[in-house]
């Protein structure tokens, strides 16, 4: 029995350390598996609003997705003030532009006021707000900080914060 | 060590060493195949056919692909296409196996459910065959990608966009998976990794295991027969092989199974000659663009009718969001078939047009498959979003409801006949 009791214990000491090994092994491969870090640096990106004419769409890249930008003021498109940024006297809407049902770039039609995702039809309107088809919550909003007239995406300012109600 | 006697010829030789005669008997000559099957049956050989054309025009491909984003797509489409000698034809002889494997993994699926291939001890032989389909599926989808045009771009973004759906740990993953915030260069080196050496050895390994799951149960026949093998395979060696069930793998089944596949393969040259097109999508000549998402994006022919089930619930109902109630129907669509031995509550045996509800079940789901396919490739607007629906709510409940009380029903008559 001493010898059986001797053989378990070989046993467990080999099977722990080989499950020690595994885990760290499966650690690595997650963490190869990761963004690498200069990736994960935030990127910053800076947009000037000032030369925006009313009613103008634009599309800044920002971590190598697009943002949507509107200029809303003097236009008869829709305001909303729970979703709009305002910088200086201008009325912004500031999205990311990727539809949050699986991620594809809705386009802009000026003439019906709606961002169309064509991959699987769904419709946001000029507020953001998700109206049709299976985008599941509006156009998300990218971490911003106001600047003057200009527009720092990638961190958080007081307006972000207080658009996507942490504040 | 074992005694080893001077061999008299190579083969003895070779027989003293690595017992060649017994493997042939065993992997071959003495594997019994049955007699009472049809063409349908050699689906399995011209799937090994067409993984060993993908594997070998692969390695061609391999030697002048470039995985980086900068040089994916003319390395493709300038260097094999244009300088690279025959470089055309390994291309094309890949896309288009990659395309048709498809058709025949069908079929052969297909083949199983119709003559109830997958039950009374076949399970093994289903449920490894279907680990074979999820790793094609993989493997397709990662090939996909690698020449960088839009359409491998935008797949790529779509496809795996859906682990966001997983709660809590969705948009942390996709990231992960990613290997950073979009589709990037990290993405197509670790998918080619996944593509080029990682997901060929795991199928290789389960195509062994689909193999191996064959020996005990052996091969279905068309009335579902419950043959003695071993019975059988006395009568033949004794001679009396007219009356026998079955035959030898190699050389009786086989020859009959090359004139299949030489049929087959005039169809698939002809495809790589003068019909390769309909596995190059002209979007996907387009390179890449992350800023720009094609006007109408669609997968391969062979993933739409799950892109469709994905795509059919296009509203919200009470609490839960269309695009959850989407993806839970993908998912539920993408591994129910796994669950075929036990949706099917009956112990009967034989093809479907012996099995009265079933028959009428099997060829509603090919007719709902075949819909679903054609309307995932039409945009999904208007009367295309009901009849996406429809046939989506269709499938579910075939293979969820349907199954289960038609073979439930089955099983009562025939536990009261017997």
């Amino acid at each position: 029995m001493a010898d059986q009791k001797r053989r378990d214990f070989l046993g467990m000491v080999f099977g722990g350390f080989a499950a020690a090994g595994g885990v760290a092994a499966l650690y690595a491969m997650k963490r190869t598996w990761d963004p690498l870090p200069s990736v994960m640096a935030a990127g910053f990106t800076t947009v000037d609003l000032s030369p925006m004419k009313p009613g103008e769409f634009r599309t800044v890249t920002w971590r190598g997705k697009p943002i949507f930008i509107l200029k809303k003021d003097n236009t008869k498109l829709k305001k909303c003030d729970d979703a709009d940024v305002k910088v200086g006297e201008g009325d912004y809407l500031v999205r990311i532009g990727l539809c949050t049902h699986l991620g594809c770039i809705p386009a802009w039609e000026g003439d019906k006021q709606i961002f169309k995702c064509a991959c699987h039809g769904g419709e946001f309107d000029a507020c953001g707000t998700n109206t049709f088809g299976p985008p599941p919550r509006p156009l998300d909003i990218p971490p911003f900080k106001i600047e003057g007239t200009k527009l720092v995406l990638g961190e958080e300012g007081p307006e972000y914060k207080k658009l996507v109600g942490k504040a | 060590m074992a005694h080893f006697e001077k061999a008299n010829s190579v083969y003895e030789w070779l027989d003293q060493r690595l017992a060649v005669s017994k493997l042939t008997k065993v992997l071959m000559t003495e594997y019994w195949i049955p007699k009472n099957i049809n063409f349908l049956w050699a689906m399995g050989v011209v799937l090994m056919t067409m993984f060993t054309i993908l594997l070998i025009s692969g390695i061609f491909l391999l030697m002048y692909y470039k995985p980086d984003t900068k040089l994916a797509f003319d390395s493709v489409n300038y260097t094999i296409m244009q300088e690279v000698w025959f470089g055309w034809l390994w291309r094309h002889m890949h896309g288009v196996a990659a395309s048709v494997v498809f058709l025949v993994i069908y079929i052969h699926m297909f083949t199983g459910i119709y003559y109830g291939s997958y039950k009374r001890g076949r399970e093994m032989i289903w449920i490894s065959g279907m680990l074979l389909f999820v790793t094609f599926s993989a493997e397709a989808f990662s090939g996909y990608m690698l020449p960088w045009g839009q359409m491998s771009y935008w797949a790529a973004q779509v496809i795996t966009n859906l682990f966001g759906g997983i709660p809590f740990i969705g948009d942390e993953l996709v990231i992960w998976i990613r290997g950073n915030f979009y589709v990037a260069d990290a993405t197509l080196t670790r998918f080619f990794m996944l593509h080029v050496l990682l997901l060929p050895l795991v199928i290789m390994g389960i195509i062994g295991l689909h193999f191996y799951s064959l020996r005990i149960p052996h091969v279905n026949n068309q009335e579902g027969e419950e043959i003695d093998f071993d019975a059988e395979a006395e009568k033949y060696k004794a001679g009396r092989k007219a009356e026998s069930k079955v035959i030898p793998f190699w050389p009786v089944f086989l020859s009959k199974d090359l004139f299949v596949l030489g049929v087959f393969m005039i169809f698939y040259f002809y495809l790589v000659f003068y019909h390769y097109n309909f596995a190059m999508d002209p979007i996907n000549f387009d390179p890449a663009n992350p800023m720009k998402t094609p006007p109408h994006i669609y997968p391969e022919w062979y993933f739409l009718w799950s892109y469709e089930v994905l795509r059919g619930f296009f509203f919200d109902v009470g609490p839960l969001s269309a695009m959850d109630i989407g993806l839970a129907a993908f998912g539920i669509a993408n591994v129910i078939f796994f669950l075929m031995p036990w949706l099917d509550k009956s112990p009967v045996v034989a093809p479907a047009h012996k099995r009265g509800a079933f028959k009428i079940w099997f060829w509603v789901l090919v007719v709902d498959m075949i819909v679903l396919t054609i309307w995932g490739k039409l945009p999904p607007t208007g009367a295309n979003a009901w009849i996406g629906f429809f046939a989506s709510v269709t499938f579910l409940i075939l293979l969820l409801v349907a199954l289960p009380m038609i073979t439930k029903k089955e099983a009562q008559r025939a536990g009261g006949a017997a």
